[in-house]
């Protein structure tokens, strides 16, 4: 990664943080990109945000690489496919590593031959699709948002009849520390990525589009400017290197000026946020046929002595990820994600991947923090990139005082995590909200 | 294998994030006590070794008061005590007292800073009011005489009062009644000080409030390290200063107009950097802590100009304190992609 130093030019938006613990330079300057083949995958229903896919293979049958294996339920939903060939030994409920719940997933043998399902991993012009054809190629391909939020893309793309898309926002900001998937990609694809960026306008009839990247990345920046040279409709922006300068509203604070609030969707003012990882695996789906099934995942982290980027077919248990990163002994933390919003694994046996996944996090000496009363020093609200006030929402939270809470926005957090990160009191905010939002939602689901 | 089951019993589950920024309690609060240091050194050098003395016992006792009421109400003690929240306390409680009070005073006013100001409301983060400058107003009622009246200053003090000298104690240890308390002091025939004596502290008033040079070296620092905010200050400061141009005085000392005067003689400095800036007892946010900062400035040169009082940082700070429940309920931070909502 190279990086710019003249700031006051830089795009961004107000509050966030700048973590010291960056953890790029573990894996940004390696160039290969190893694929990995797993033994055994499990394939969860629920990869996404919307209802579970449903199962159409069983215990036995056998399944060639590409082929659909969960059916979408509904509209907001996304398919699930086999990410390698092979035999079905079940459909078994399994540790899920998001959610944490033990939830269906297909598990499948791989056989190694890697035969793709026909129709599939064939090349087809693009030319002249239509917008619906692109459309109705993504979401059979099963894509969502794999910047973390696995919203059905599909579904992202299909504004309301009164919603004009009038820009299309591309995340490549990578703001999370540590993780270089996304660095990766627009180092090795950025032609790809921008053909999928043009699919995306056009599917959605729209002319004008941003990228953007933050700071530390000007070598991606150069790479994209020579690409379009040639098109004035596609910017890129340069992002101050703050967290979480990815994350929907402040990308489009960034490069639009628009702002909406935290629970409203970037198309409340015109545009549709679509990270590169996104675009990649849409120009893949429209040109390819190729369905949702690897992606790179960043292994890294001082538990493991080989930190790098791994092309990693969904569902691969992450033992043998680790294995290949070459882990070491006396770790005691790892984290599905990045560092501050990724969710930390209690048992790695069952562990695997899922669309989503977009790092693996290993650390030897991940520490535990004892936490005081707040001192009202005001640096979470400072830092609060929503303007809530979470020292507040914490205080309220711990007392359980959700009415409270409620009328204080706590519905409005998206758990970034900037608050507990900055916090000297060393206040577990995020937990405190995220465990209130729990108990609403359950209390309402009760009445 | 089995090593790595093992390791898997070990993992930790957390909630994110999982890195922190590596300020806390003990940082800050070990910061401001560095920065208060200058002005004590300043405070020895005007009025002399004694001022050691009353500064390491309002610390002690500060400390001890603090272990004590943690035992009392089973919370840990060591970690709290090494926080360095309880000497901060000490240091300033010491730094807005008379050179030369007996030594009960400090003791008394760091007993109650920290036992009824600080621990009845909760401890460390849910106190009200600032507990040293609450401390001193208890005082203020309690030994009126020891605070209020002319102090005596060290005979041992390095600064150059030595015209002023009338008489020696009997005890040999102080010099009698040299000057007012404050050059802020409004009485016929109270002096009138030069700026450079202002700025390098060679003037009389409380042990740590004098030298305006050294408190702003600290306060630098601590703007600096961002621990406190450089706005709150400033706009203390500057209400103060366009207060005394604005206001109509009946003072009738010469320097009852010059707001130059008015920011550099007394607490006012002392008060703007370290005492407004107590994040525990003021608001939350930015809006917030400038109205917190100008209604302090209000309140100071009100109390100076028309009330009995030559001083009025104390009181005024104390006075923004109490309304800090109320400001934070005004200021609320904008929801983001909203107006602000007018309460
Ligand atoms: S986690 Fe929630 S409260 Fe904390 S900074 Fe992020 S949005 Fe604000
Ligand atoms: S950062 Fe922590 S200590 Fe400071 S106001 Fe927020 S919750 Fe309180």
């Amino acid at each position: 990664m190279t990086t710019t130093l003249i700031k006051s030019k830089l795009k961004t938006f107000v509050g966030g943080i700048h973590p010291k613990e960056d953890g790029k330079n573990l894996t940004c300057s390696k160039k290969e990109v190893p694929s990995i083949s797993p033994k055994t995958v499990y394939l969860f229903m629920n990869q996404h945000i919307g209802a579970p896919a449903k199962p159409n293979v069983k215990k036995g049958d056998t399944v060639k690489k590409g082929q659909l294996i969960g059916e979408a339920q509904g509209f907001v939903s996304a398919n699930i496919h086999a990410s390698v060939s092979g035999k079905v030994i079940d459909v078994i409920p399994w540790h899920h590593p998001v959610t944490g719940i033990k939830s269906p997933a297909v598990m499948i043998e791989n056989s190694g031959d890697d035969t793709w399902i026909e129709g599939a991993n064939e090349s087809s012009d693009t030319g002249q699709i239509s917008p619906d054809e692109i459309k109705q190629r993504i979401q059979s391909a099963g894509i969502v948002g794999l910047g973390g939020a696995t919203f059905p893309t599909h579904v992202k793309l299909t504004p309301p009849k009164d919603k004009v898309i009038d820009t299309v926002v591309m995340n490549g900001a990578e703001c999370e520390p540590y993780l270089t998937c996304d660095y990766r990609l627009m180092i090795d694809k950025p032609s790809e990525i921008i053909n999928g960026l043009k699919l995306i306008m056009k599917c959605i009839g729209c002319k004008k589009a941003h990228i953007g990247v933050e700071a530390n990345k000007t070598d991606v920046y150069n790479l994209f400017k020579d690409i379009l040279s040639n098109e004035p409709n596609i910017k890129i922006d340069l992002m101050e290197v703050k967290y979480p300068q990815g994350a929907e509203h402040q990308l489009i604070k960034a490069s639009l000026n628009r702002e909406f609030k935290p629970t409203q969707l970037p198309l409340e003012v015109g545009a549709v946020v679509i990270n590169v990882g996104t675009a990649f695996a849409i120009y893949e789906a429209v040109k390819f046929r190729r369905p949702l099934i690897q992606r790179i995942v960043t292994v890294t982290g001082d538990g493991v002595e080989n930190p790098q980027n791994f092309l990693v077919p969904i569902g691969t248990p992450i033992k043998q990820l680790l294995e290949e990163a070459q882990i070491t002994t006396n770790i005691n933390k790892i984290i599905f994600g990045g560092p501050m919003m990724g969710i930390a694994q209690g048992n790695i046996d069952m562990a695997v991947t899922v669309k989503g996944t977009g790092g693996i996090l290993v650390l030897r000496n991940a520490q535990q923090w004892r936490s005081h009363a707040c001192i009202r020093c005001g640096r979470c609200i400072d830092s609060c990139p929503y303007g809530l006030n979470p020292s507040e929402l914490s205080i309220l939270c711990e007392a359980k005082e959700f009415n409270l809470a409620l009328e204080n926005n706590v519905m409005e957090c998206k758990e970034c995590g900037c608050c507990s990160y900055i916090c000297p009191s060393k206040r577990p905010i995020v937990h405190l909200i995220k465990f209130a939002k729990a108990e609403i939602a359950r209390q309402k689901t009760k009445v | 294998m089995s090593s790595k089951n093992q390791t898997d019993n070990q993992l930790i589950v957390s909630a994110p994030p999982h890195i922190r920024d590596i300020e806390n309690i003990p940082r800050i609060m070990w910061a401001v006590v560095l920065s208060l240091i200058p002005a004590g050194i300043a405070g020895v050098l005007v009025f002399g070794y004694y001022c050691l003395y009353i500064v390491s016992l309002g610390c002690i006792t500060a400390v001890i008061t603090e272990a004590l009421i943690l035992r009392l109400r089973k919370l840990p003690v060591l970690n709290t005590v090494k926080d360095g929240s309880a000497v901060v306390t000490g240091i300033l409680l010491a730094y807005i007292l008379p050179p030369s009070v007996p030594w009960y005073v400090p003791v008394v006013g760091s007993f109650f800073a920290i036992a009824i100001v600080k621990h009845t409301f909760g401890g460390l983060g849910n106190n009200i009011w600032n507990p040293a400058l609450a401390a001193r107003a208890f005082l203020q009622v309690s030994y009126p005489a020891v605070i209020n009246s002319d102090w005596r200053i060290l005979q041992h003090g390095v600064g150059n009062f030595a015209h002023n000298i009338t008489s020696v104690d009997p005890e040999g240890k102080f010099v009698d009644a040299i000057t007012r308390a404050t050059p802020l002091a409004k009485e016929a025939g109270a002096e009138t000080y030069h700026f450079a004596q202002l700025f390098l502290g060679n003037v009389p008033g409380c042990i740590g409030e004098t030298s305006a040079i050294a408190l702003l070296l600290g306060g630098a620092y601590l703007i600096y390290k961002r621990y406190i905010k450089w706005y709150v200050p400033a706009y203390y400061i500057a209400t103060v200063f366009i207060m005394v141009l604005i206001l109509p005085s009946q003072i009738a000392t010469p320097w009852a107009k010059n707001p130059f005067y008015h920011v550099f003689a007394g607490g006012l400095i002392l008060g703007a950097f370290f005492m407004a800036t107590d994040m525990v007892t003021a608001p939350l946010t930015r809006r917030g802590l400038v109205i917190f900062a100008i209604g302090a400035g209000m309140l100071t040169a009100l109390i100076r100009f028309y009330s009995g009082y030559p001083e009025g940082v104390c009181y005024s700070i104390l006075l923004m304190n109490t309304a800090t429940p109320l400001i934070d309920r005004f200021t609320k931070p904008r929801l983001y992609g909203t107006k602000i909502k007018k309460v």
